[in-house]
This record gives structure tokens, sequence and C-alpha cells, in this order.
């Protein structure tokens, strides 16, 4: 895989990699509008299998909806998504998702346990009833991001830390391949940050894909292998080290990176 | 609680409370969804789509009924919109502006046709005829065995039964995915749950059962009921199913307490004639949603002082 992923310095770099069936999400001109202003504007993106990858860009640059229209939650223009080399419908077994925290109202009527039993949906349908079994992988979920002793408790009453590991603890209950995060490490502790960054990391020792969008410029060499850099158009992507240049951020961000903010990121790159 | 009882007071009661249980049940969603206003929307929006069904075909059957009030509903969305992005004003004031003027057009409209031969005016269309509903043909307990005197049960009252039953029934079916999707619509989405359709369902859900509940108790029920057992309920617990059965409680509480009060309570204070039940039981349900404001177990909500 790696070898292929050149630095696509301008949208429309076509290449075949849309149509390698390995790759666990690639999107060929995607177009998505609020509107009439264009969020994203034929934007073609291809992830590795087994890594960890950055979506980059500025606020408002189209990041978040890049994930959702890539998940279908939101309609595109126009554009076409491979997941695993498959339509979106046959693959969503294969895909586990942590929507921005934010979105959701923490003041709903639940309990931790039963926010990770949602990760089970698709298993448990209508009417199954929760066995030990669906139980115990919900319970061993929570257990990863050092949840375990939350499983009866009200949501309303987690910290910001917390509500982000309770939704990575759905998205583990999945049981997926492909793991999509908006935002996970939005407005959380550093503790909490550590251990998504852990679990995260076990996730690509067991082969499975990570794509997280991300906004700490100064993490994503560390933490990531791949990235893409987006600004409504595709502005860049490739492994962490060829791609994520001063100049390709400096082209997406459109100047409105600091030199200071750049020459840290060089340091910490070298 | 006589012969009196079964033949003046059984049926009303009971039309009351599946009316009170069918709004309450999918109103528990509305609420969680930010959306409990679609009850009140939708219970004025049915006058027009009512009266003009009524001016078309000549009857007050359930079915000319329901496919009038659904058609209102369906031009109350589209002018919604289109003032919406005509206007460039907020959704909340487009859809305050729809509603109370198709209200007033149904109101017009109401006093200027004959509708002098069924029940059809707008006092009717605000408080229902709930005092009305009585069961003639009862001579006391004995007559819910005996076949004849059934069959002259108020027609409101199997209807309504049929509707409180399908709200109960969608809410046990549909459980997980009106709760996930109620929850995180982007996750229900990304499961590949149908959000839009499940949350237009329960719009019309609750389009059914603002229509049949209309029908017999009057707007004003409809409006309290979608709202304040729900709403109360949530103050009582922190957890969706137990939230569902308190509201359902408390619905029945309003409508039976509701009902006796308005009979009775006047006389007990000396007055000598009865007040509106729907306005008692509509009075009665914001009386319990006050107290659980002040003393329900769940009312301070935790996770602002937990902290983000």
């Amino acid at each position: 895989m790696a070898e292929t992923l050149t630095l696509a310095a301008t949208h429309g770099a076509r290449t075949d990699r849309a149509a390698d069936p390995a790759s666990p999400l690639a999107v060929r001109g995607l177009t998505v509008s609020y509107g009439d202003k264009p969020a994203l504007f034929s934007v073609d993106a291809t992830f590795p299998a087994g890594a960890m990858s950055a979506i980059v860009g500025p606020n408002g640059a189209g990041k978040s909806t890049f994930l959702k229209a890539a998940l279908g939650l939101i309609p595109a223009v126009s554009g076409e998504v491979r997941v695993f080399g498959q339509g979106l419908a046959a693959a969503r077994d294969r895909i586990a998702y942590v929507p921005q925290r934010a979105s959701v109202d923490w003041d709903f009527p639940t309990t931790v346990i039963d926010v990770v039993l949602m990760g089970r949906y698709r298993r448990l349908g209508l009417f199954r009833r929760v066995s030990r079994a669906e139980r115990a992988a919900a319970t061993d979920a929570l257990a990863r991001v050092g949840m375990e002793g939350f499983a009866d408790r009200q949501i309303g009453q987690l910290s910001g830390g917390q509500q982000q590991r309770v939704f990575l603890a759905r998205a583990l209950a999945q049981e997926a391949d492909l793991y999509l995060l908006d935002e996970p490490f939005a407005g959380v502790d550093a503790a909490t940050e550590r251990a998504i960054i852990d679990v995260l990391k076990a996730l690509k020792s067991q082969g499975q894909s990570v794509i997280a969008v991300h906004h700490d410029l100064s993490t994503v060499a560390e933490y990531f292998d791949h990235v893409f850099l987006v600004n409504v158009r595709a502005m860049g992507e490739g492994p962490v080290a060829t791609a994520f240049t001063p100049e390709a951020l400096a082209r997406t961000y459109g100047g409105r990176l600091a030199a200071t903010q750049l020459d840290q990121l060089r340091l910490t790159g070298a | 609680m006589g012969a009196d009882f079964v033949q003046f007071s059984l049926t009303p009661i009971l039309i009351g409370t599946l009316a009170a249980i069918a709004c309450a049940l999918p109103g528990n969603f509305l609420i969680l969804r930010r959306q409990a206003l679609i009850g009140d929307a939708i219970s004025h929006v049915v006058l027009p789509g009512i009266v003009v069904a009524f001016l078309v075909t000549g009857t007050v059957a359930a079915l000319p009924m329901l496919l009038g009030a659904g058609a209102a509903a369906l031009l109350a969305v589209v002018l919604i919109e289109a003032i919406r992005r005509l206007g460039r004003i907020e959704p909340g004031a487009a859809m305050g502006v729809v509603f109370t003027a198709l209200f007033a057009g149904g109101v017009l409209l109401l006093e200027q046709s004959d509708t002098s031969r069924v029940h059809l005016d707008v006092e009717h269309a605000l408080m229902g005829n709930l005092e009305t509903l009585i069961w003639l043909r009862a001579t006391g307990w004995d007559s819910l065995i005996d076949p004849v005197a059934l069959s002259h049960l108020p027609v409101e009252l199997p209807r309504i039964a049929v509707v409180a039953a399908l709200m109960a029934a969608l809410t046990v079916i549909f459980w997980r995915p009106l709760k996930l999707s109620t929850f995180d619509e982007g996750f229900a989405r990304a499961l590949g749950l149908p959000v839009s359709a499940i949350g237009l369902s329960l719009v019309i859900a609750a389009a059914v059962a603002a229509v049949a509940a209309f029908d017999a108790v009057g707007s004003i029920i409809v409006i309290a009921m979608f709202i304040c057992p729900p709403a109360a309920a949530r103050l009582m617990t922190n957890s969706l199913a137990v939230q569902v059965w308190w509201s359902v409680a408390f619905a029945t509480l309003s409508a039976v307490l509701g009902y006796v009060l308005a009979g009775y309570g006047p006389l007990w204070l000396g007055f000598d004639s009865a007040v509106s039940a729907a306005g008692m039981i509509a009075t009665v349900s914001g009386v319990i949603l006050g107290l659980a404001c002040l003393f329900g177990p769940h009312r301070a909500r935790v996770g602002v002082a937990a902290g983000g």
C-alpha cells in the first residue's frame, strides 16, 4: 500500500487506488454542498489499511463533512465511496463510528452500558434479547477504555473525557475493521487522550484501520502514520513523513498558520 | 359506584385515559427529540383538515377525518418550509405562524359551514365532548358482559382503544431503533438505520394519536398529554423505559383525577354545576408536572454539576 501513496499535491490527481479492494476507505470525486456553497469539492482520498490516518484542515474546511459524507450520514452531490472495495451498504458491519461528543444530548435518560450496547444493535435487531455474551462484549469494550466501573452510571454524570471514552467503547463493541472518529480528542483531559490513543494503537497492531478527524497539528506526527489534508478541496495525502510538510500545511491553511507554528512542526517532524 | 357510575362516568373516564395514554406514548420521544411542540402543532392543524374533510364528504367518519388531518399536516410542513426560506425567519417562528393561521382558518371555516347536524364546532374542537360520551344502555357492572349493552358503547371508546393499543405496540416493537435514533442520530445512520423514516413515522404516529384523541377529547387534552406526562416522567427517573411507564401512570392519573374533579369537585365546594372535564384533565396534568419539577428525584440535571 504505502509505496503508492505519493503526495497528491493537487486535487484531481486521480489514480487507480480507489479500486484497490484492500483500502478501508477510498473516495473519488466527493462533492458536498450546504445550500449553494460547496463544503467539499471533487475530493479524492485513499486511506491505507492497518494504519492510523488523520484528516487535517482548518476550521470549516469540511473535515467532519468528509467523514459524514463518506459514511452516508449526509447527502453528497456526487462522488463514489468504497469501503474495503465494497459499497457502503454492503460494508456497514465492518465500520465503527465515533461521532463528535457534542452531537448528542448527554442528558438522555440512559446508562453507560446501554450506550455501549447500542454498538451491538446490528447483532441484536429489534427483538433479540441481550444475551450474556452480548453484555460481556459491551463490558469488555468498557474495560478497554478504563470505564468498567461506570457501567450502570447515568450518562449525564460523566465528565467530557469519560463521555468520549464511552463513545469509543461503543465503537469497540461494534467489532469492526475500520474505525472512523470525529474529533476524538476535542475537549478531553490529557489522561483520556492518552487512553484513547493507546486503544487506537492497539487496534492498529491488530491490523485494523483507524481514520480520525484531528485538529491538533502538534500531535499529528506522534499519533498518526498517514495524513489527508483538506480544505474544501483535497490538499494532499500520504505518509506523515512525506505529506505532512510545512509547504502542504501552508497550502491547506492558506497562510492562517503563524510561521512560529510551522517552525514548531518542523522541529517535531525532524 | 353503582349503575350511575357505569352509565355516566365509566366510559368518559376510559376514553379520557386511553386518549391521554395514546398521546403520552409518542410524546416521550418527541420531548427527547426537542419536538414537543409538534403535538401542539398537529392538534391545531387538524382542525381545518377535519372541517374540509367534513365539507367534502359530508360525514364525520374516521377515515375521511384522518385523511383530512393528514393532508392538513402535510400542507403545514410545506408552508413552514416555504415561509422559512422565502421569509428568511427562524423555524420556530415559521411554525408558529403556520399553525395559528391554519387553526384560525379552521375556526372561520367551521363558523361559515353548516355543521349543526354533527359534533363539529369550535368549542368541541377545543374541549371535545367527553361528558357526553356516556353509556346509556348500561344498567350496572353486569353490562360489561352483556353483548347487547356492549354494542351500544360510545363508538369513540373502541376507536381510541385501538389507537392506544397501536401506540403501545409501536413503542414496544420499535423500541430499540426509536431509542437509538433519538439519542444519537448520526450513529444510528452509520448503522444503516432509516433515521429519517423513523422520525417521520414518529410524527405520523403522533398525528394519528392526535386525530383520534381530538375526536373524543378535543385539542386541549391532546396538547397537554403530548407534553405534561412525559415531561413529568422524565423528572422521576434516569431510565427511558421507566420514564415511559411513569408517563402512562401520569396520563392515567390526570384523566381519572381530572374527570372526577371536574364532575364532583365543584359540588364538593358548594357550586351546583360541573366544570369542563377536558380543562380539568389538562390542569391536573399541569399540576403533576409542577409537582414533579418541585419534588421529582431527577429534577437537577446532574451532568451540569459534573462539568464537561
